[in-house]
């Protein structure tokens, strides 16, 4: 990837910003989500809750799926490869679609390295968990970064704790003498330039959005009050009882999420939220963030 | 909500704050010293001489002005003379023929098609020459853009490509389907400052600001103060 390309792709990313990105499973999913004001779908098989209570190993989707939804709406059409799995990523590149998830919620092709993703076209987003996470994967290529939360839980407190945790790095950084950089960027196993970068920057050097677990208008715009750039919503919407309506709700708590009477209105008569799970309860070997390092 | 230098009842610019690139117009509006405002409430448009409508996804910027009762709004305040500029998303809001789907605001005679060029692989960036704007190239970029087919009688195209039209306008709004917000190129907001009746600080020596870079927009978005 040139470096021409690399900035359209982080600029793709700056035109979402306040947006928000829902998951569908097929072409009638994708026309609610457009339909309902969503900035990107994300294709894939199966929303999170149910790969997580399917369990099995979790692939890349049907790319005839994919191509379906690509051909069923105009906004950005985005899918999942698994960590490391650079040949499923190259055939989403090959597939055309918009941009790349190398996500945690599919099972990983590879436990030690990520895809090289500088020798891609094509964008990626990748999930973090903490500052150091986020900028290893820039220096990889990412072109945007999003929390990695707990998907398919419905419970927003781990989306909550790794934008803290990222927020509360950059609130160090920016305070800290150039001198002691190089000893936290050790620490925290950060790229020395990268940092310098975020140092001058006061956050991110690309668009980070929130995800894993948002479930309500209120979830979102909680995010977005926390500092996000924008959200993506999984199982939240397509597992509530009227998933229109959700889906649009979210879109307005995200517009105006510093606006709680909005808010407020938009939170009205939605029905059912997708059932939650209290992390606590998850067995270690099933928590999805902590694949990828 | 950012405001200043409001002396006479209608001197600022405004750019719709719900969706895209807002803090990369909002960068562009400061370097020319010129007075803004982040507008998303009804009575945040009362003193705007225009308003920009960023770029972003136009299905989602619809759905929010239909949603909040802020498209009757600008079409309220366009009709008291309300300049508007859409960037991409914002032109496809403004276009009053949409290839398959039904127009928003319909304030400009054109045909306007949305992502036109293909995926995200096929965005790119060029250069070319606006006479109405500057005597140099400007950079312009392309992101996931739509098309322009045609445009009516009484618009006027600004700027042509290969087969389609880039940038055009008619007496009361501005559309161009690139990203001026996106580069360092502060001429076109200089335009419409000046179609609006402002004049923005600074000369057109150069077609591109040397202070501009890529993260600039961040200083608007920081997490550390």
């Amino acid at each position: 990837m040139d470096a021409k390309r690399y900035e359209l792709n982080v600029q793709l990313a700056q035109m979402l910003k306040g947006g928000v990105i829902m998951d569908v499973t097929n072409v009638e999913q994708a026309k609610i989500a457009e339909e309902a004001g969503a900035v990107a779908v994300m294709a894939l098989e199966r929303v999170p809750s149910d790969i997580r209570k399917d369990g099995g190993v979790a692939r890349m989707s049907d790319p005839e799926m994919i191509t379906e939804i690509k051909k069923a709406v105009t906004i950005p059409v985005m899918a999942k490869a698994r960590i490391g799995h650079f040949v499923e990523a190259q055939l989403l590149e090959a597939l055309r679609i918009d941009y790349i998830d190398e996500s945690e919620v599919l099972t990983p092709a590879d436990e030690e390295c990520h895809i090289d993703k500088t020798k891609f076209s094509i964008p990626f987003v990748c999930g973090a968990r903490n500052l150091g996470e986020a900028l290893r994967r820039i220096s990889e290529g990412a072109a945007m970064i999003r929390t990695k939360g707990e998907a398919g839980t419905g419970n927003v407190v781990e989306a909550v704790r790794h934008m803290r945790a990222m927020n509360r790095e950059i609130r160090q950084l920016a305070q800290m003498p150039v001198e002691e950089i190089t000893g936290f960027a050790k620490t925290n196993a950060l790229p020395y330039e990268l940092a310098l970068k975020v140092k001058e920057l006061g956050r991110l050097p690309v668009v980070n959005f929130a995800a894993g677990g948002l479930a309500t208008p209120a979830d979102a715009a909680l995010m977005m009050q926390l500092g996000c750039d924008g959200v993506f919503v999984g199982s939240g919407i397509f597992k509530s009882a009227d998933p229109a309506k959700r889906a649009r709700a979210i879109v307005k708590a995200t517009a105006y999420f510093n606006d709680p009477q909005k808010i407020l209105e938009a939170s009205m008569g939605l029905g059912e939220a997708m059932p939650g799970l209290e992390i606590g309860q998850i067995p270690a070997e099933q928590i999805l963030s902590k694949r990828g390092w | 909500m950012s405001v200043h230098l409001v002396t006479s009842s209608y001197n600022a610019i405004g750019v719709l704050d719900l969706q895209g690139g807002v803090c990369e117009h909002v960068d562009h509006l400061q370097r020319l010293d010129l007075p803004y405002q982040r507008v998303k409430q009804s009575e945040d448009f009362d003193h705007l001489a225009g308003l920009i409508i960023p770029g972003g996804e136009s299905t989602c910027l619809g759905r929010l002005l239909h949603i909040f009762g802020l498209k009757d709004v600008i079409l309220r305040h366009h009709h008291r003379g309300m300049k508007i500029w859409g960037t991409c998303a914002g032109a496809i809001l403004l276009a009053d023929k949409i290839v398959g789907e039904a127009p928003c605001l319909s304030l400009i005679d054109m045909e306007i098609e949305r992502n036109s060029f293909g995926s995200q692989l096929d965005s790119f960036k060029t250069e070319g020459i606006m006479e109405a704007v500057s005597d140099q190239p400007i950079p312009l970029t392309f992101i996931r853009a739509p098309k322009i087919h045609s445009v009516g009688n009484h618009v006027n195209v600004l700027l042509r490509m290969d087969d389609y039209i880039a940038a055009a306008e008619n007496a009361g709004v501005l559309v161009t389907v690139f990203h001026p917000e996106l580069t360092g190129c502060l001429e076109l907001h200089r335009y419409f400052a000046l179609k609006c009746g402002l004049v923005g600080a600074g000369t057109t020596s150069s077609a591109v600001n040397p202070n501009w870079n890529h993260s600039s927009w961040m200083k608007l978005a920081r997490i550390a103060s």
